[in-house]
């Protein structure tokens, strides 16, 4: 996704731009796939960001600007409403940023003024260039000097490390800003028909200017000659020269591809990963009691943000979400299934390590205990699921091609998008901003400040 | 082209960058920024557009000259007036 808004910023200005994709299908993690006679998205659950037409600010106003795009082209449904469930207390909140304000005061009395404190202190999207020296800062750390009730903290962070965290256990203060807009602040909205609809709209968008998009084309080295990237080869022995060379393959990923490069820090790859456990129901989940948009859950007071060290998953934390409970237009009336998709934490290696027959036994068993978990802060759905499919780690690594099926990169960003080569730059990931919007504002982003630049 | 030709072309380039916006009330004397609320990365869509369409080359230094129609246009004029209009 970085890449194709990357391309049409490059295409529009006249530039050759070849885009290359190692998948049958484009999207990385946000793309779709189809089974059973059903669709389904990869990594949308929600759109963060979100803003009604004609908004002047943020990010989604800007990648509209950006790309020429016109506000149909991303119409969104907005969300019902969104819950952070812990035991024995919920906030809820949606696109009106008041609703949280208000259910923060109602069950944290006491911490409203630093919760408001906390909002106030939060960066800027314009210091988001990392020059900002809280950037760096612990978000909990900084979420301290304003909230005093731990639980109050665990709870703001579930949703924004579910979202959009990849360093384990806490996050950095400049994510956590952004984060914060991204979700609270802005909220979440969908597209009638998911994610297809802005990965069509990009991809008609890009070759309409010119641009060449090759699927099935994996890079499997970057050729470097006298200290400059001069081209790439693909999987297929190919070669193509190149004066620049964008990359939203990762960093450490990235870098194992360079010839000049004989070893990479391994380490320095994200480790968190999901598991996704897809119901199709017989009918709609409001129909069953169950309203919400998203619900992050989490089932203690602290809230656990690591790999499963010794399972394949986690489901003590999760998030569980309907895209049916969004506001659809009356002319696009409702999707034809009634969905439950909930998200769990999983161990990328443990999964790989199985066998084809287990992997497949062990599918089932971690979809019946995701659910089982789920269903302790929702309404219990399982005698209305008519249809199932769950993906794994494993999926992650063959839609992103990311080490460890790492879902949002490496806890370490390269905010400007530098490598050691002076033309081979990143985007994507592991540049900076994560989720759709973000991934589409750091491929502009980049391509403006490496690739335009007269 | 003339001054009036270049303040047409910018506001083509204007309504380009930023369609939901009604260019009619635009007062020449006013900063864009804060008219139509453009930021740097959009400042740097004009440069674009301008070197794209007419081969305009605007160096970073100068780019200050683009805060108003007014002074746009005068900035442009010596550039652009042996550019004949399509």
């Amino acid at each position: 996704m970085s890449g194709l808004a990357a391309g049409i910023r490059l295409a529009h200005f006249d530039q050759r731009v070849c885009i290359l994709e190692r998948h049958y299908t484009i999207g990385g993690l946000n793309s779709f796939y189809r089974l059973g006679g059903r669709d389904y998205d990869v990594g949308l659950h929600a759109m963060t960001n979100f803003a009604s037409k004609g908004t002047k600010k943020g990010p989604l106003a800007k990648l509209i600007r950006q790309l020429r795009f016109r506000w149909e082209d991303f119409k969104l449904a907005e969300q019902v409403g969104s819950s952070i469930r812990f035991p024995d207390v919920s906030l809820d909140f949606d696109n009106d940023f008041g609703l949280l304000e208000q259910e923060v005061a109602e069950k944290f009395p006491s911490q409203i003024d630093g919760f408001r404190s906390l909002c106030a202190a939060l960066l800027d999207y314009s210091d988001m260039d990392g020059d900002d020296a809280s950037f760096m800062h612990s978000a909990r750390e900084v979420m301290a000097n304003h909230i005093t009730d731990p639980l109050l903290i665990e709870m703001l962070l579930c949703p924004l490390m579910w979202y959009g965290n990849a360093r384990e256990d806490d996050m950095d203060f400049g994510q956590f800003s952004i984060m914060f807009r991204a979700c609270y602040l802005e909220g979440f909205g969908r597209p009638f028909k998911g994610v297809r609809v802005i990965l069509k709209n990009l991809v008609r968008k890009f070759r309409g200017l010119g641009g060449e998009l090759k699927l099935r084309s994996g890079v499997s080295r970057i050729h470097v000659e006298d200290g400059r990237a001069v081209g790439v080869v693909l999987d297929d022995g190919t070669e193509l020269r190149a004066k620049r060379v964008l990359s939203s393959a990762g960093n450490v990923e990235t870098l194992r591809m360079c010839d000049d490069i004989s070893e990479v820090d391994v380490a320095r790859a994200g480790k968190l990963s999901f598991i996704e456990s897809i119901s199709v129901l017989d009918q709609l989940p409001k129909n069953i009691g169950f309203d919400r948009t998203i619900v992050f859950y989490n089932d203690s007071e602290r809230f656990h943000w690591k790999r499963p060290e010794h399972a394949l998953c986690d489901a003590r934390t999760g998030v569980i979400c309907s895209p049916n409970n969004y506001i659809f237009d009356a002319d696009e009336g409702q999707l034809p299934d009634g969905v439950i998709r909930i998200t769990t934490l999983a161990n990328h290696d443990r999964w790989c390590g199985l066998s084809e027959d287990k992997y497949r036994a062990e599918k089932m068993i971690q979809y019946d205990a995701a659910v089982e978990s789920a269903v302790r802060f929702m309404p219990d759905f399982r005698r209305h699921v008519i249809d199932t499919d769950v993906f794994t780690p494993k999926t992650i690594r063959r839609f992103t091609w990311h080490d460890n099926g790492a879902v949002y990169g490496a806890p370490d960003k390269q905010l400007d998008g530098t490598t050691h080569l002076p033309n081979l730059f990143l985007c994507g990931t592991d540049q900076g901003f994560v989720g759709i919007v973000g991934a589409i504002l750091s491929g502009i982003s980049m391509a403006n400040r490496h690739c335009l630049q007269p | 082209m003339t001054p009036a030709e270049i303040r047409e072309e910018i506001l083509d380039i204007l309504e380009d960058i930023s369609p939901d916006d009604d260019m009619e009330n635009l007062d020449d004397e006013k900063s864009f920024r804060d008219q139509l609320e453009l930021d740097s990365m959009d400042f740097l869509d004009i440069v674009m557009e301008l070197r794209k369409r007419h081969r305009v080359q605007i160096p970073e230094e100068d780019y200050g000259h683009l805060a108003s129609m007014n002074s746009t246009v005068t900035y442009l004029e010596p550039k652009m007036k042996d550019i004949v209009k399509s």
